[in-house]
């Protein structure tokens, strides 16, 4: 390292140099902070291979079945329960895809009209309430959610559903709107939960914009919209795609403010108005009952398996969309842009 | 400012059909920030309104009690719980996490091994809380380490796993801001590395290394679904780590399950002390990151 540049050529030790005793403390914080590193990475493989271990008796009684088979039954009659987690996984997709429906227009268009309406005086403190969305705890929109938005919503859904009663999984079940929990409720709360964090990374993308690139646009006579279509999206469209994969990460594993307003049902439901359940809610709910029955656990180790490697698979290609977001930054010479993904940080937990 | 305001006669005017779409899309981004906000708006309303009733004589001096009829106690047990748990996660997250970021900045740079660990940290913001309790509920807790099954200190590293990306990304970026120059000057005065660190790097990080930590706290101090797995659930009051505790969160979970509405109405008081807790922690956060930007 640094210290051979100061090695005579004889070999010997030059005045400059410290003696062997004296780097023993720098030697000790590299080999400290390296351990640190090293023993983080390890934990996380352990635990993956130990989740793994567990899972295996489900997937070994079911096969491939357990991801694909419409049946999940923990009460069925042999007596050890029929494990099957397709309605979980429907369940899970359906209420993220509903978040993201919902929550993405709104964050981006939240993340524009900071950066490029808002009058600059406003910008920080109304930023920071955005922001703020992102620090009430997911059991407080769960408590939320079906004391408060659960009722109130039920009406406007009734309505929704006679209305547009010709598309299908919307409509035409005005009377089996379930009151308890349904798919599109957990969507909302998760169209919430998510907004801040994608409008974060919007904001933080679309600040990297070079301005010379919008005030060429608005030089050559482009409203200010024009504008933001021409110049803005199209160079931004990488990091808004991350982080509304980022956002899709985060509403696939929530669990505590969906498990309240799914409605807790095990079979897949119809429309977006029944009620169903999500891997992760249905983890949370039968963990306490499955405890000493070894194949309901080890299923609902899998459920959180699949939970995991989905997650993985969705954030590393998110992380791969904004990183690249960040780099063409990079090259322009912007200079000191953050690395890719810290820019979530902050706001994402 | 707009493009509208310098009105040159030579310019060709904007037809109206063009002028048209951009007020809709202007307004459509006005209606957007207001969406945004309105469930803000909203959750803090009825926590202050269904809460703050709640926060009266006994609510935090008595603990919850099982009690079917009479008064069913206050949150003082959750309360403490809380800020135990929280207190050990941050002894453990926040030096490891600084230590973690000070590797990736002061030795390990741009290595292939250090953007390992940087990919996997990443990875780890993005595990569900949930799976953390799977992972703690399956290596501490049934194999009943250290004698107890479910306890506080189990939970207390669930949410430690949490805070670690969280503090990690966000040190590595103040970590980065430190000027080069600085590091430059201390090892020419012929300061050893360690002590670059300790005498300069952190010092001068220090407002935004405390934002990234209280940030954490805060996201640690609002988490559930790991705590379900890992401390289950008591009313006690007590100390010890290694055993049952109770816990803000996992409080408000189970209140919300009562069909009792004097239990309910407990909830909303928990929740809006939990809310309180962490949106100071946020503002504090907020004040430290703005002291560190000026400097």
């Amino acid at each position: 390292m640094e210290a051979s540049a100061t090695t005579t050529a004889g070999g010997g030790r030059s005045a400059l140099e410290r003696s062997p005793l004296s780097r023993l403390p720098d030697q000790l914080t590299q080999w400290g902070l390296s351990a640190l590193a090293v023993l983080l990475l390890l934990l996380i493989a352990y635990f993956f291979v130990r989740l793994i271990g567990k899972s295996e008796l489900a997937f070994s009684h079911f096969g491939i079945n357990f991801i694909f088979g419409n049946n999940w039954n923990p009460a069925a009659a042999n007596g050890v329960g029929f494990f099957n987690a397709l309605p979980l996984l429907v369940g899970t997709l359906v209420t993220s895809a509903i978040a993201l429906l919902i929550g993405v227009p709104v964050a981006v268009a939240t993340a524009l009209f900071l950066t490029e309406l808002c009058p600059r005086r406003a910008r920080g403190p109304l930023g920071m309430l955005v922001d703020l969305l992102a620090a009430v705890p997911s059991v407080v929109y769960g408590l939320w959610g079906v004391f408060v938005l659960a009722p109130k919503l039920q009406g406007f859904e009734k309505w929704i559903a006679n209305t547009f009663s010709f598309i299908p999984f919307i409509g035409g079940a005005a009377d089996q709107v379930n009151a308890s929990g349904n798919y599109f409720i957990a969507g909302l709360i998760l169209a919430i939960m998510i907004l801040p964090i994608v409008s974060a990374i919007s904001r933080e993308v679309l600040r990297t914009v070079p301005p010379e690139h919008k005030e060429a646009a608005l030089a050559l006579g482009a409203t200010r919209w024009e504008m933001i279509r021409m110049a803005v999206l199209p160079y931004a469209r990488p990091g808004v795609t991350g982080g509304a994969m980022l956002g899709l990460g985060r509403a696939l594993g929530e669990t505590i403010a969906v498990v309240l307003v799914i409605g807790d049902s095990d079979t897949l439901g119809k429309h977006i108005f029944d009620q169903g359940y999500t891997l992760a809610a249905v983890i949370a709910n039968e963990f306490g009952e499955a405890a000493n029955q070894p194949l309901h656990s080890s299923a609902l180790f899998a459920a959180g398996l699949v939970l995991f490697v989905l997650t993985l698979i969705v954030n590393a290609v998110a992380r791969w969309f904004v990183t690249r977001g960040t780099r063409g930054i990079r090259g322009a010479g912007t200079g000191g842009a953050m690395p890719g993904g810290a820019v979530a940080v902050g706001v994402e937990e | 400012m707009s493009a509208g305001k310098i009105t040159l006669d030579t310019l060709p005017s904007i037809s109206g059909r063009r002028r048209n779409v951009d007020r809709a899309m202007r307004g459509l981004m006005w209606a957007a920030i207001t969406i945004a906000l309105i469930p803000l708006v909203l959750v803090v309303y009825y926590l202050i309104h269904k809460g703050v009733g709640q926060w009266k004589g006994s609510f935090f001096t008595t603990d919850p009690n099982g009690n079917f009829f009479g008064n069913h106690g206050g949150i003082r047990s959750a309360l403490l719980g809380s800020l135990e748990l929280i207190g050990i996660a941050s002894a453990i997250a926040i030096p490891v996490g600084i230590g973690v970021a000070l590797y990736l900045t002061e030795y390990g740079k741009d290595s292939a091994f250090a953007n390992a660990v940087r990919y996997f940290v990443d990875v780890m913001t993005g595990v569900p809380s949930i799976v953390f309790g799977l992972f703690i509920y399956i290596t501490l807790v049934i194999s009943n380490v250290g004698g107890s099954s479910f306890a506080g200190w189990k939970g207390a590293v669930a949410v430690t796993l949490l805070m670690l990306p969280i503090v990690i990304r966000s040190a590595e970026v103040v970590l980065l801001l430190v000027p080069n120059s600085l590091r430059e000057a201390a090892l020419a005065l012929g300061a050893p590395r360690w002590r670059v660190i300790t005498r300069v790097v952190l010092p001068t990080s220090l407002s935004g290394l405390v934002t990234g930590s209280l940030l954490a706290i805060a996201r640690g101090m609002g988490e559930t679904a790991p705590l379900l797995f890992t401390v289950s659930y008591t009313m006690n009051l007590t100390g010890n780590p290694n055993t049952l505790m109770n816990s803000l969160p996992v409080q408000i979970y189970n209140d919300i399950h009562s069909p009792e509405a004097a239990v309910q109405a407990r909830a909303w008081g928990a929740a809006l002390t939990l809310v309180a807790l962490v949106l100071i922690l946020n503002l504090i956060a907020r004040a430290f990151s703005r002291r560190s930007r000026m400097t």
